[in-house]
């Protein structure tokens, strides 16, 4: 069977950390790698900009990851789980990262998590091709009956602060 | 002759590692997640493993972006915890099985999988969760474990299809291994989860829950499927679910679940857990089990003179075996 090309650009909110991607972000990625040395954690923090300057960085990507504009790092080929090792010279925790890329406080993600997660339905697809897609145009109200009282109000909450 | 007598699937979620290391198993959060393991250890106290081989993925610490291997199998003797950030995980050194891992390599690759050796290699969260789940926290590991690497952080991961028959191979590997030992295979990581980007978050239990029923039951079914619908439905990250098919395919085709747990969340990931055992088939007891077989059938052969009772003879559930 043919292999659909880059079949994975369809799911929504989601950066495939593929071979391109992997190109791209070489730079990133290693910076992001050397934050595992405390040395090179406090030369960061004493001038950003002039340690990042060690790396191949493309201006964007430059940019990014002073803003730590996580999902831009992502899009510009970093790796969640390398740009993790920013967030935790940064002092922050995994969820904090998470619930910042998702545009939701940490407060608000936590309690989504806790109410069973973000629920697949309405999040398979952009283009609603997917065998299952028909689930997109099912918002959370309608789902209010079926799932937990709590969960669903916890869901559209979270969802509503999404960029 | 070696043989596997079970495999183990179970999350491998770093904040489960951190509650452990920061003793914070008894809060209410981390005890619904750890009480689903007590059963588990009881289990593997019991099944007392000789070996066993963690199927598991590396998060940025052994390996970076500078080398990415497919399937790398660890060696060495000894395989120290990584440190991830916040120091190394305060867990035993992983002593492995040099020997019995070197037979693996060289066989597994003339069967054609060409995996990478590795002789030095620290070893993460994902390898030493569910060995805390499994063995608690013990001073020593109570029996060497091989690590096998599986990249599932750089698309694309190898397909779930690759990963059963990298399993199939381990097994034949395992089987043509002149020591008596008995393996446990661990298959780790999973189960839904998206760490990364703005659909982070997602849980899909629906997904979970078919995908431990075809685990068990039909294996085959999930060996075609793609990785899209791994990362559609379960995450982004929901991919390293692959791992539990190498697992799935260093056993019997027809296995004894005789455990699973369920549960979300922990920390951004549902945590879920099987344990599939292999029927006894030990090398002593299988001529036995012929003999008896073959008795069984004379005896049928000589009962069934009318068509009714042959055909009742040959609904008569005989000897299962996997394979």
């Amino acid at each position: 069977m043919a292999r659909e090309h880059k079949d994975y650009e369809d799911i929504p909110g989601t950066f495939v950390f593929d071979q391109e991607r992997s190109r791209q972000g070489y730079g990133i990625n290693m910076f992001c790698m050397s934050l595992m040395k405390e040395d090179n954690r406090k030369a960061f923090k004493a001038n950003e900009a002039e340690y990042l300057k060690r790396f191949k960085l493309t201006p964007e990507q430059t940019d990014a990851i002073l803003r730590r504009d996580y999902n831009r790092m992502l899009e510009l080929g970093g790796n969640i789980y390398f740009t993790a090792k920013l967030g935790a010279t940064d002092g922050h925790s995994f969820q904090h990262l998470a619930a910042v890329m998702t545009g939701s406080t940490q407060e608000d993600y936590a309690k989504m998590m806790l109410g069973g997660g973000r629920s697949i339905e309405g999040n398979r697809s952009k283009s609603g091709k997917s065998k299952s897609g028909k689930v997109a145009a099912t918002r959370p109200a309608a789902r209010g009956a079926k799932a937990a009282k709590g969960k669903s109000k916890t869901r559209s909450k979270a969802r509503s602060k999404r960029g | 002759m070696a043989r596997i007598i079970a495999g183990v699937a179970s999350s491998h979620v770093p904040a489960i590692g951190a509650a452990i290391d920061n003793h914070r198993t008894e809060e209410p959060y981390w005890k619904r997640v750890f009480s689903g393991f007590e059963k588990s250890k009881e289990w593997m106290a019991k099944a007392k493993p000789d070996v066993c081989i963690a199927v598991y993925n590396d998060h940025a610490s052994a390996f970076s972006v500078e080398f990415v291997p497919t399937f790398a199998l660890g060696c060495a003797a000894e395989f120290p915890p990584a440190d991830e950030g916040w120091g190394p995980r305060p867990v035993p050194v992983v002593k492995g099985h040099p020997q019995l891992a070197a037979h693996i390599a060289q066989s597994v690759i003339l069967d054609e999988f060409d995996l990478t050796v590795v002789n030095k290699m620290e070893v993460d969260h994902g390898l030493t969760v569910p060995l805390n789940l499994l063995f608690g926290s013990p001073k020593e590991w109570p029996c060497p474990v091989i690590p096998l690497a599986v990249n599932v952080v750089l698309y694309p991961p190898p397909t779930g299809h690759r990963c059963f028959m990298l399993g199939r191979a381990i097994r034949k590997a395992v089987e043509s291994y002149p020591e008596d030992l008995r393996v446990v295979v661990f298959g780790t990581g999973g189960m839904s989860h998206q760490i990364s980007g703005p659909r982070a978050g997602l849980i899909n239990k629906k997904f979970d829950t078919a995908f431990l029923d075809n685990l068990s039951k039909d294996p085959k079914k999930l060996t075609r499927m793609p990785h899209v619908e791994y990362m559609r439905e379960a995450g982004a990250e929901g991919v390293e679910m692959v791992m539990w098919l190498v697992m799935r395919g260093a056993l019997d085709d027809k296995v004894e679940e005789v455990y699973r747990y369920y549960t979300v969340p922990a920390s951004n990931t549902a945590v879920g857990h099987i344990i599939l055992e292999n029927k006894p088939r030990g090398a002593g007891r299988r001529p036995a089990a012929r003999k008896r077989a073959a008795a069984r059938k004379a005896k049928t052969a000589k009962v069934a003179k009318t068509p009714a009772r042959r055909a009742a003879a040959h609904a008569k559930p005989t000897v299962i075996r996997g394979r």
